[in-house]
């Protein structure tokens, strides 16, 4: 309580995010983390910049060659420089595992905010569905829905993001439910509120910090997912540089001992997923209710 | 015809679970807990009226359904003259402008995630048709009136004392000028030392603003202050509702007697009243038939039995006990 004693009264809301950026800060691990993500975020919107070739520029004369000045990361059986291609890729990827995130959590929690605010037979049967799809191994889920609609960005975007709303409509639904109770709500009914000002403006911003812990953990998970379906040829398409391509032609590879096809797009989707759950843990300890007086 | 008027007000609650089940298949009524059980009073208008009781004997479920957060099981909750018990959420919009509540525990009751400004606005932007510069210019006049700097209207209710956050909570109560104010344990959760000015600016509100209040407590010396009526609970009933002054001087329910014996005086010299009752409250799940004192009163006679009506006694001063012509005399 003390931290927040010495806050002043009129700049609340800047204050409370600074609080949060400086504690990232002291917490060196999640700090590392957001920087290599946010590292790798700029790589791949200043793609055409950063990357030394073109990412599909062929060059017969360089096929297969182990990493060098030239090619830092080798290059692959057509001469593509590996560094590019995953550099390009980043794109794919990010924003794939970012828009999946983005339409689960706000199907999910707007959903899972209705459900739990109204119980009743809708909530009812929203869980038995929530039940259902998670009784499915998400990547199994994912399989049938790119299987099904067809293999886009767009569609594994769509795929990943069903696979995932179930987390953010339970999560919600669970928060609205504690959160319906609370006193303030019965004061913004007595006030005269209609009940989508409750839910939307009263109690959906107070669900918002599990979520966004929530968030980040399974954007990570969103990236794996896609990479996993690109490896097993239902993600995205080759020529397209994908990481779970890349690696997936790598590994072909492998017995002839072009070990750089494989361990460096592998590597990219290693650290990128770890860096997400690194920024997620770290979120949720900063975020955790019982650490709310200190904030 | 009074402001409000509450008549055989009930509120039940299933109590679900196997039981309810079992018993609604044995084709038995469901067994539910009987939280308010014929509540009737008045509030008049510019009065205070008290409302006391311990904790459970269905205080804050009597405001509750006043400012139907709660449909009532049955009975009737008049505001003025018309009914308002049966309403549902939309038609009862209309009077939320005129009926609002302070609620117990200034710090859960306010938004965390919104700020002084925006909490007491929202009655406005709900109830009214002023513009933004009207919303703000009322808000400011709010905030002086119960007694905060307009530089506190930034701020977000953990950075508020819970002095501030209880006048914030008055502010949006009292934001649409309603006429009718439930105040549920106001000051409960404040400080000793900030009770008595909360307390003094509910009672300068009520004068300046016109507000009736149904004021409950358990803390019977803000009561005696405040209210000129006061009504006592007992396990979802009420047992007594007379003049404050009369009530303080010479309480005639055994249970109002019992109450007032255990406030402790600070003269050790002062006589007092033993009066004590027997036991604990009992469940109001299973509630004994007649009079619900009966098995904890010192005076319990057989005709204790049969359920006492709340009957007058004097002009005013209503008693719910079948004793009380020979407890008076």
């Amino acid at each position: 309580m003390s931290s927040s004693l010495s806050v002043s009264s009129s700049t609340s809301k800047p204050v409370a995010s600074s609080l949060v950026w400086q504690r990232l800060q002291r917490n060196p691990v999640s700090f590392a983390a957001l920087c290599v993500i946010v590292l790798i975020a700029a790589a791949a919107i200043l793609a055409p910049i950063v990357a030394p070739y073109a990412p599909d520029a062929t060059d017969p004369a360089a096929s297969l060659q182990p990493p060098s000045w030239q090619h830092p990361l080798g290059t692959d059986e057509f001469g593509r420089d590996q560094l590019s291609r995953i550099i390009f890729a980043a794109r794919v990827d990010l924003l794939v595992a970012f828009a999946a995130t983005l339409i689960a959590v706000t199907i999910g929690g707007l959903l899972g905010a209705v459900v739990g605010y109204s119980r009743g037979w809708a909530d009812t049967l929203a869980m038995r569905v929530v039940d259902a799809l998670m009784a499915f191994p998400a990547f199994v889920l994912a399989m049938g829905i790119t299987a099904g609609l067809g293999n886009s960005i767009t569609n594994v975007a769509i795929a990943i993001s069903i696979t995932q709303i179930p987390a953010y409509l339970r999560l919600t639904r669970g928060e609205m439910l504690r959160l319906r109770e609370m006193e303030y709500a019965d004061a913004a009914r007595t006030l005269g509120n209609p009940t989508w000002r409750i839910v939307l403006i009263h109690l959906l911003p107070n669900c918002l910090p599990p979520l966004i812990v929530q968030a980040t953990l399974s954007t990570g998970f969103a990236l794996l997912t896609m990479a996993s379906l690109s490896f097993i040829g239902l993600g995205i398409q080759p020529p397209q540089s994908e990481w779970g391509v890349m690696t997936a032609e790598g590994a072909s590879q492998i017995v002839t001992g072009e070990w750089w096809l494989f361990v460096f797009p592998g590597l990219a989707i290693m650290v990128s997923v770890l860096a997400f759950n690194l920024i997620g843990d770290g979120l949720r300890d900063l975020l955790d209710p019982r650490m709310r007086g200190l904030r | 015809m009074s402001l409000v008027e509450i008549r055989d007000l009930q509120m039940h609650f299933p109590l679900g679970g196997i039981g309810g089940t079992l018993a609604r298949l044995r084709g038995q009524a469901e067994p539910v807990l009987r939280a308010v059980d014929s509540v009737s009073f008045d509030v008049e208008a510019g009065e205070t009226l008290g409302l006391v009781g311990e904790s459970g004997c269905g205080k804050s479920t009597v405001a509750r359904c006043l400012v139907r957060l709660l449909k009532p099981t049955a009975g009737s909750v008049r505001y003025a003259g018309k009914q308002i018990a049966t309403l549902d959420a939309q038609a009862m919009r209309p009077f939320r402008r005129d009926i609002q509540m302070v609620f117990q525990d200034p710090t859960a009751s306010l938004n965390p995630r919104l700020s002084v400004r925006s909490m007491v606005e929202e009655a406005l932007t709900l109830h009214t048709k002023f513009d933004a510069k009207e919303r703000r210019a009322r808000v400011e006049e709010l905030m002086h009136e119960v007694g905060l700097g307009r530089d506190l209207l930034d701020s977000y209710p953990h950075e508020l004392s819970g002095g501030q956050r209880q006048r914030v909570n008055i502010a949006r109560a009292i934001a649409t000028n309603p006429r009718f104010v439930v105040l549920d344990e106001p000051t409960s959760a404040l400080d000793v030392s900030l009770r008595s000015r909360a307390i003094l600016l509910l009672e300068k509100l009520r004068e300046h603003l016109g507000l009736s209040y149904l004021f409950i407590s358990h803390d019977l010396a803000t009561v005696k202050y405040l209210a000129s009526r006061v009504a006592v609970m007992y396990l979802g009933s009420i047992v007594e509702l007379s003049d404050t002054r009369d009530l303080f001087a010479k309480p005639l329910h055994p249970y109002t007697r019992a109450l007032l014996a255990a406030v402790p005086v600070p003269d050790p010299d002062a006589r007092r009243d033993d009066f004590t009752l027997a036991g604990e409250i009992p469940s109001p799940i299973d509630v004994e038939t007649g009079c619900r004192l009966r098995g904890r009163c010192p005076l319990a006679k057989p005709i204790c039995a049969e359920k006492p009506p709340l009957k007058e006694i004097a002009p005013g001063r209503f008693v719910a006990c079948h004793l009380v012509a020979e407890l008076s005399s």
